[in-house]
């Protein structure tokens, strides 16, 4: 399991950083996500993996050996719907910015770096 | 309970404005009792934190390591004050400067969230509660920088969004990484856990991942690039309180980590970070050095002022790292109040092209000798403010024998005060071209005195740094002591209960 999820993880990586350098709008966004859920998964990995035991304390107040770690997957809840939320913006801005500028190649965006002399 | 002030209050005071959503009258009157409100708790804050020490409130009164704390030691008391003065200096200022277009999409809201994230990040003690606050501040300022949607702020907004995303990507893997790494997020817990761990590789690794992250936040060489893009595309405000604060936080939360948590190998670690406090330092000011737009030239010269800041980190001495904080309080003020003069320069002529300017000191001499206080404070002319920031490192550099960063840190200066000058002439002093745009004020005398009202009370807390550091001196001390002495931090927050 880790071996694969170790596998998506680069592949998501590899090609959320392909993505972003790419000139397009949307492919810039779509590598924003692809590197935000790249970032959880090896949350979700690095926070070992284990099958079938619940993170319950039982009665005699001991937790089952091999039991599975919640925390990260709360980090990765939260980092979800953060992650989310600013996506939506960013494709919103995106958008905005296309009608604005008539163009979605981002090589043409240089008006803000023109040197005035 | 005044650990939560600080972030409760501006929450609370944006929520209110939301009710009101059509009344900008409202939005006006509600900011101003906001910001002035959090500069109470701030002083209250600080003032604690001085008389007794660290202070901690384990949020839900659930304990750390378990729960989320939040803490304030002398560096975050100190920053939340300085977050408080600048807060409120641009609420004044945004009366007299923010269309009402901007207002009536919910400006002075976001301005308050904005301010939240920023305090959010100084107080907690949580590392992944520092994600979450970054990205608060973030999104805020995603907001306030698109505001308007001219076709200039969009361009700026694309850059920044993009690059700050991918720090936040990074940031959170590192996050990931480390809790891997410990089993946990305290970062005081972390700070005990982390030498035990027989993975130093590992660990220096993900020091790195931080470095980049923080870096790209806090603008470092190279990582800087989307600043000159997009801090000059919004209102005067607006770059005035992003060019003040949230580089900052960067900074801030580099000094953090790398003072508490990754000092294993800080022979490696605190050897890159004075190399970037370099290029850091150069790239900036040649940069600003080529410009011929106001804010542009400002922009640049954050950068360089960032690079004094990480060098007194990189020096990792208590002087240096005393140096770096001292340069901190004096940059945010400095920084935000020229970049308010700019936005008056252009109230007046209407344009922040040094070629369309010209002839303003024969028009408003007072605006000039605004200018030169700040100005000349950045460029570390003494008695001002920036002369004793950049003894003091210079200083700490001299002390361990790093004479490469302290001759680049001095050559930096001059250069400094050459683009300093170059503001001046070309704006203040040289004649004023034919076809200038505008030469006298737009807007009634009471919004004249509000564009002026914080750019003074800046220039004053500039002059009175300069003139009477010691006592400010003497904290940023202390708050250096404070860093470098990590069991104080780590005791405070586990030690103490919540009673």
């Amino acid at each position: 399991m880790e071996v694969i999820l170790v596998i998506v993880i680069g592949v998501l990586y590899a090609s959320g950083l392909y993505m972003i350098l790419r000139r397009s709008f949307v492919k810039v966004i779509i590598g924003l996500i692809f590197l935000g859920h790249a970032a959880n998964l090896l949350i979700f990995t690095v926070g070992r993996i284990s099958k079938g035991i619940p993170a319950f304390i039982s009665i005699e107040g001991t937790l089952a050996e091999n039991a599975a770690d919640p925390l990260p997957q709360a980090l990765i809840l939260t980092a979800i719907v953060i992650g989310f939320g600013v996506q939506a913006f960013a494709i919103v801005l995106f958008k905005r910015a296309y009608q604005t500028t008539g163009t979605d190649d981002l090589d043409e965006l240089n008006t803000t770096d023109e040197l005035i002399q | 309970m005044l650990l939560v002030l600080p972030i409760i209050s501006p929450f609370f005071f944006a929520i209110i404005m939301m009710l009101f959503w059509n009344n900008t009258k409202a939005h006006r009157i509600i900011n101003l009792v906001s910001s002035a409100a959090s500069i109470i708790f701030a002083v209250m804050l600080f003032s604690n934190v001085n008389n007794s020490g660290i202070q901690v409130f384990q949020v839900g009164s659930w304990q750390a390591p378990f729960g989320i704390s939040l803490v304030a030691d002398l560096l975050s008391a100190i920053m939340i004050v300085i977050t408080s003065v600048i807060g409120f200096s641009t609420a004044v200022y945004s009366l007299a400067t923010i269309d009402h277009e901007r207002e009536k999409f919910g400006f002075y809201p976001l301005l308050q969230t904005l301010l939240m994230g920023i305090n959010g990040a100084f107080l907690t003690g949580d590392i992944f509660n520092l994600y979450v606050w970054f990205e608060v501040m973030l999104i805020s300022s995603f907001v306030l920088l698109a505001l308007g949607g001219r076709k200039k702020q969009l361009e700026g907004a694309i850059k920044y969004v993009t690059l700050n995303l991918l720090s936040s990507a990074l940031f959170l893997a590192g996050v990931g990484i480390l809790y891997g790494l410990a089993g946990t997020l305290n970062m005081a817990d972390l700070a005990r856990k982390l030498p035990l761990i027989d993975n130093p590789e590992m660990l220096t690794l993900v020091s790195m991942l931080f470095l980049i992250a923080f870096g790209i936040k806090s603008a470092v060489f190279p990582l800087y690039f989307w600043l000159p893009a997009s801090y000059h595309t919004p209102p005067a405000a607006v770059s005035a309180i992003f060019a003040g604060l949230l580089t900052k936080v960067g900074v801030y939360s580099l000094m953090r980590v790398f003072t508490l948590i990754f000092i294993n190998d800080t022979d490696f670690t605190h050897t890159i970070i004075l190399v970037i406090a370099g290029f850091t330092m150069l790239s900036g000011v040649l940069g600003a050095a080529s410009q011929m737009d106001i804010r542009k030239i400002l922009s640049f010269h954050i950068i360089s002022q960032i690079g004094y800041m990480i060098m007194g980190l990189g020096l990792y001495s208590p002087l240096a790292i005393a140096g770096g904080i001292f340069y901190i309080i004096h940059h945010i003020i400095v920084k935000t109040n020229l970049f308010l003069v700019g936005g008056a320069i252009s109230k007046i002529r209407g344009t922040y092209q040094l070629k369309k300017l010209g002839g303003l000191y024969k028009l408003y001499p007072i605006l000039g000798l605004l200018f030169l206080i700040p100005a000349l404070s950045l460029a570390g002319i003494p008695p001002l403010s920036g002369f004793w920031a950049k003894f003091t490192v210079v200083k700490a550099g001299l002390d361990l024998g790093e004479f490469t960063i302290v001759a680049v840190s001095l050559f930096v200066g001059l250069l400094t005060l050459f683009s300093m000058t170059k503001i001046w002439n070309e704006a203040f002093w040289k004649d004023a071209p034919s076809e200038t745009i505008g030469n006298k004020f737009s807007g009634s005398n009471t919004q004249k005195a509000i564009l002026f009202l914080p750019i003074v009370l800046l220039a004053l807390i500039t002059i009175t740094i300069g003139f009477y550091m010691e006592p400010f001196f003497d904290i940023a001390q202390q708050a250096s002591e404070q860093l470098l002495n990590p069991n104080l931090y780590i005791d405070a927050v586990l030690g103490v209960s919540n009673e």
